[in-house]
């Protein structure tokens, strides 16, 4: 059990998504000037990405790694190049399913944060989780925390800069810093702070 | 073919004046996370400029025959088949580099960057002009990256294209590599430096403080 839960420390924390691995940045700046939005957002892509890394990873495995089909009698065929279209498409249509289940049975919860989940199709993040889970190898169980768990990263992390962003909005910036500029600075900041944690890993 | 003037426009604009990293805040992710060297800079900015560039004529020349309902998922599978080339291609002949860039050339398919300029101009204009509309922008992507790759490599390594240009203090020299600037926060910070220089230069650019609560406003 605390293997699994220093993984998904790890997941969160080491390898944060918009911080150390530069992923989602473009919603990760965009979605950060008010703390409500940047929650709504932080939650979307937690679901998104707990969803769509373990699915992703089925699909590889059945599918589309080396010797897959070795059952049907192709054991040299090797589809892991069309991994990309796939989980652009799974990734697609789950969000799509997402979107319609939320918006028929929990109005309440697409009407808060249902804006974000159409922008999450074309997210680096949530295709770079699954891009990661194939090139490191990890297992289904993994790949389900590893998803998660950086997908409550980039909460905690969109979340903290916004409100340092709500707090900045009082200070009297040089005008070529406000906005894109102080916000680039201020990750800068809060990816030096969590370059911490990579050193609490070699302890774990 | 008065359009001249025009398309050369369309092609300088994106340079500086209307910088897709920069302005619009598009394609960020990759611009940071492979500019460690200007070898990998330089890759991504060749794969970035041609899949943009093909993407946007494909996508111009078929725009009167996807249906709107569909359109995003025919615009990511077209890109996604562009860039899964590019991948093999640099498999093939750039292994080094390959593996350096790892995810990030696949990432190619979600840059906003790509995605943006198909929806807002290929979309409704001709092959022609959205091809050299993608190529300004590739170029204005490409710019950062290596400006930034080039800062990296240099004040984190001494070197250019892994090549010593600053003598090391190791080595009797009398440069130390600030190792820095090759971890994740210098980017960031130098990203920042560089659209604040940018912005004191061409001022038109700095964003209104439309972020600040109107209530705030009458304090002063």
């Amino acid at each position: 059990m605390s293997e699994v839960w220093s993984f998904f420390l790890f997941a969160a924390f080491v390898d944060n998504m918009p911080l150390t691995l530069f992923l989602g940045l473009c919603t990760f700046l965009a979605m950060s000037r008010r703390t409500e939005s940047a929650l709504g957002l932080g939650i979307a892509m937690t679901i998104v990405l707990g969803i769509t890394v373990p699915l992703n990873h089925m699909i590889y495995q059945w599918f589309m790694a080396p010797g897959a089909w070795g059952w049907a009698g192709y054991p040299d065929l090797d589809l892991s190049y069309l991994a990309l279209i796939a989980f652009i498409g799974l990734i697609a249509a789950t969000v799509q399913l997402l979107e319609m289940v939320l918006e028929r049975f929990f109005p309440a919860i697409h009407a808060a944060f249902g804006v974000f989940l159409p922008l999450l199709t074309v997210q680096c993040a949530i295709l770079g989780g699954s891009l990661f889970m194939v090139e490191r190898n990890y297992t289904l169980g993994q790949s389900a925390v590893f998803g998660l768990g950086s997908g409550v990263g980039f909460a905690v992390a969109v979340v903290m800069l916004s409100a340092i962003r709500a707090r900045l909005s009082y200070a009297d910036l040089p005008a070529g810093l406000r906005g894109l500029g102080i916000a680039f600075i201020l990750t800068g900041l809060m990816s030096l702070g969590f370059a911490s944690f990579a050193q609490m890993t070699a302890s774990l | 073919m008065a359009e001249r003037v025009s398309y050369w426009s369309t092609l300088t604009e994106p340079l500086i004046k209307q910088n897709p990293v920069t302005l619009q805040i598009l394609g960020i992710c990759s611009a940071l996370a492979v500019t460690t060297t200007m070898a990998t800079a330089l890759t991504m900015s060749v794969s970035l400029t041609v899949v943009i560039t093909l993407g946007a004529g494909i996508i111009s020349v078929i725009r009167r025959h996807i249906p709107d309902t569909i359109r995003l998922i025919v615009q990511i599978v077209i890109i996604a088949s562009l860039v899964i080339v590019i991948d093999q291609f640099l498999q093939a002949y750039f292994a080094d580099i390959s593996r350096a860039l790892s995810v990030y050339v696949w990432l190619i398919t979600t840059n906003c960057l790509v995605l943006g300029r198909t929806e807002t101009y290929a979309r409704f204009h001709g092959p022609l002009p959205s091809m050299v509309d993608a190529f300004g922008n590739g170029l204005g992507y490409s710019l950062v990256l290596i400006v930034l790759g080039g800062i990296r490599e240099l004040f984190g390594k001494g070197e250019l294209f892994g090549a010593q240009v600053l003598p090391l203090a190791d080595e009797g020299g009398w440069f130390t590599p600030l190792s820095l600037m090759l971890l994740a926060p210098s980017a960031f910070f130098l990203l920042g430096g560089l659209v604040w220089a940018l912005r004191s230069v061409r001022s038109e650019q700095v964003e209104p403080p439309d972020h600040t609560p109107p209530e705030t406003e009458p304090a002063k």
